[in-house]
């Protein structure tokens, strides 16, 4: 158990022009459950190799447990990781698996059966243990993986996408699961995953990347409810946030000449970014053209467009819908993005006012 | 005259009848690999039964009838002996030593070129990891090297003019291949190895590249010691391989040596290693002896099939197939 730190860590891969990863200064916290999210490609893999000593550090530094790691081997850092596609050792029975590290550490025998046993109960692979990997199903190999994980009683567990090689309903089973399992190892976590359900579901904190670097760290309801950028504001929360071209004209806030809010920032054009559960249907607001509607069964999700810009509006009334409908929202709740950057600016409100229609 | 139109039109509804055939589409997929006539199946193995009855059927049984014979030397009948032509090979020191030799040049052969070829493709696996056109080329040129190998081989261990000679003689010893009996051995086998070695390489290294990089990279995190990762990960997933290998290269040091023994000894004085599928062809070809060389082509036909079901039956159970 340990913390984790990581100084400007970068990577360029050998014949690559551009780097993979840029930049990465994080602080983890021992027995915190971090989870790098972002879409494919953006170098979450590559940081998560680079802590694991799969991949060497092309700048910056690494530290786990205070001591730096950049030149350690991947054995000698005092971690253990869990991989996509489970990695077993395929001749080794379930126990062997599990065992290998340790008998390379020296463990005693008995230590290693004791914990081994104790890996197999809490991950219920007791009747499975003398098997090998190829007469598991997915998921029990997935739990053999963790299994491999736990009895290494490491400094920090690292994944990279554990369960996205499991269908849905599994995938929701062993995602409770891991959270469970870390809470009560209290194992310093990096875990990776394309998925932002399960990134929101995970975290202590989420670390979002784009393009190799980040974009946000923060809480995973901070992140949903005030993203950084137009990126993560995009890329966190289903139905994505809703991206509009909006005005900021003598202290007000316009979206298609509807009034929006009475504000303090500089005039010009903004981006503006809504949430779709934010957005009410009702007798008042501005006035939206129905697209199509997603009935999801708890709500809908009606897609619409104000104007020219397209809009998700959430709705559990399920009361019957006209073609065009009435939309209006709490302007504290408005989050507001810089257009050229894509940057958050902070929206302020100059006047105490009651729900304004959009 | 009626003849020709009718032919004709057979022509015709046979071509129509293969078009329709080719054109139908298989009725289910369960029913994709059955055929509407019984013969036609048949047909399609006619050529291999054909193939294995006339090159090994056919000799066996004339091998095993023949053992049983005293053949005439110049061809006047044969006479029904029994087993004596097995006694008598069973007996003659020479039949002994040369089955010695064979079994100690079929382990050193093995052993040497199935360790050499995984050597060089462990070696090999590391700076190639990733980079797939060296790969390609590698492979490629690996392929085409055995036959030239051998050839050059052979023309480095040439008595009159190969420069291992040479070499040999620059340290004071006189090798001679050919004639005397452990240099003939080592020159052998160092061919029969350096040939083998290419054919072993190309397939640990392809066993060795079939690993998954997950599975090494867990390894890597599991195990400190490359030697440890090597021994308990990566060798046991080859095993497979070299089991396959293993099997290949016995038969090889068996019966593909045959070339290079004949041309190392051939018309040179009698005593020289040799194998014994050599041996048999020595006796019987040159020396006239059918019905003994047949009898000792029995005996080794007996030797392989044995050898073979011990390496099936207790090394494949110990192989490991993920
Ligand atoms: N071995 C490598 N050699 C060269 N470039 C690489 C290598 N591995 C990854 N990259 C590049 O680095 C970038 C980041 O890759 P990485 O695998 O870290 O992405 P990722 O976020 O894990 O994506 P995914 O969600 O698809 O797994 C990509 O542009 C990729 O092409
Ligand atoms: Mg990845």
């Amino acid at each position: 158990m340990a913390n984790l730190s990581l100084k400007g860590v970068g990577k360029t891969y050998g014949g690559a022009q551009q780097a993979a990863v840029t930049g990465i200064d994080l602080d983890i916290a021992d027995g915190e459950f971090i989870v790098l999210v972002g879409p494919s490609g953006c170098g979450k893999s590559s940081l998560l190799r680079m802590i694991a000593g799969l991949e060497t550090i092309s700048t910056g530094e690494v530290a786990i447990g205070g001591r730096v790691v950049n030149r350690l081997d991947p054995a000698e850092r005092d971690i253990a990781m869990v991989f996509q596609n489970y990695a077993l050792y395929p001749h080794m029975s379930v126990r062997d698996n599990m065992a290998y590290g340790l008998k390379n550490r020296r463990t005693p025998k008995a230590e290693i059966a004791q914990r081994v046993e104790e890996a197999a109960r809490m991950l219920e692979l007791g009747p499975y243990l003398d098997r090998k990997p190829r007469a598991l199903s997915g998921g029990q190999r997935q739990r053999v993986a963790m299994g491999r994980a736990i009895v290494r009683q490491p400094a920090a567990f690292l994944f990279d996408e554990p369960l996205s090689n499991l269908d849905a309903r599994l995938r929701v089973t062993m995602r409770m699961e891991i959270r469970r399992l870390q809470k009560r190892l209290g194992t310093t976590s990096v875990y990776v995953t394309h998925d932002q359900l399960e990134a929101m579901t995970l975290a202590d904190r989420l670390v979002v990347l784009n393009g190799g670097r980040i974009e946000q760290i923060g809480a995973p309801l901070e992140v949903y409810r005030r993203p950084a950028s137009t990126f993560v504001a995009s890329f966190i929360g289903a139905p994505a946030m809703s991206l509009v071209d909006a005005q900021i004209e003598n202290g007000q806030l316009l979206l298609e000449r509807y009034l929006l809010a009475h504000v303090g920032n500089a005039p010009g054009p903004v981006t503006l970014g809504l949430r779709a559960e934010e957005l009410r249907i009702g007798p008042a607001g501005i006035p939206m053209r129905v697209e199509h509607v997603e009935e999801l069964g708890a709500q809908r999700i009606v897609h619409g467009m104000i104007g020219a810009q397209r809009l998700s509006v959430a709705d559990g009334s399920g009361a019957p819908l006209s073609e065009t409908v009435l939309v209006s929202v709490d302007p504290a709740r408005l989050n507001l993005f810089d257009t050229a950057t894509g940057r958050r600016s902070e929206l302020r409100l100059t006047a105490a006012q009651a729900p304004l229609p959009v | 005259m009626t003849d020709i139109p009718l032919a004709a039109t057979r022509d015709r509804r046979l071509a129509g009848r293969l078009a329709a055939w080719w054109r139908a589409e298989p009725a289910s997929p369960a029913k994709r690999v059955q055929f509407d006539r019984p013969l036609t199946p048949w047909l399609f193995v006619l050529p291999q039964i054909a193939v294995v009855v006339i090159f090994f059927y056919w000799p066996s049984v004339q091998a095993v009838t023949s053992s049983f014979y005293i053949e005439d030397p110049f061809g006047f009948g044969s006479t029904f002996v029994g087993t004596e032509n097995y006694r008598d090979a069973l007996a003659s020191t020479e039949y002994r030593n040369t089955a010695l030799f064979t079994a100690f040049f079929c382990a050193v052969v093995t052993a040497l070129s199935l360790g050499l070829g995984l050597l060089l493709a462990v070696k090999a696996d590391k700076v190639i990891r990733g980079a797939e056109s060296y790969r390609t080329l590698l492979i490629s040129v690996y392929a085409i090297a055995p036959p030239v190998a051998g050839l050059i081989g052979m023309m480095i261990f040439d008595m009159h003019m190969g420069p291992l000679t040479q070499v040999a003689a620059w340290f004071g010893y006189d090798l001679k291949v050919g004639i005397d009996y452990w240099d003939t051995a080592v020159a052998l086998i160092t061919i029969s190895v350096w040939k083998q070695i290419p054919y072993n390489f190309i397939f640990f290294l392809s066993g060795l590249q079939s690993v998954p990089a997950s599975v090494r990279e867990a390894a890597l995190i599991d195990a400190k010691s490359e030697w440890r990762r090597f021994r308990d990960i990566i060798l046991p997933l080859l095993a497979p391989t070299a089991f396959f290998l293993l099997v290949i290269n016995i038969t090889y040091t068996m019966f593909d040596t045959f070339p290079i023994i004949d041309v190392i000894v051939k018309d040179k004085p009698a005593n020289n290693p040799m194998t014994l599928v050599y041996k048999v062809y020595l006796d019987g070809f040159k020396g006239n002896d059918i019905g003994g060389s047949s009898a000792q082509s029995v005996i080794l036909m007996v030797v392989v099939a044995a050898l073979t079901i011990v390496q099936f039956r207790f090394l494949e159970r110990r192989v490991h197939y993920g």
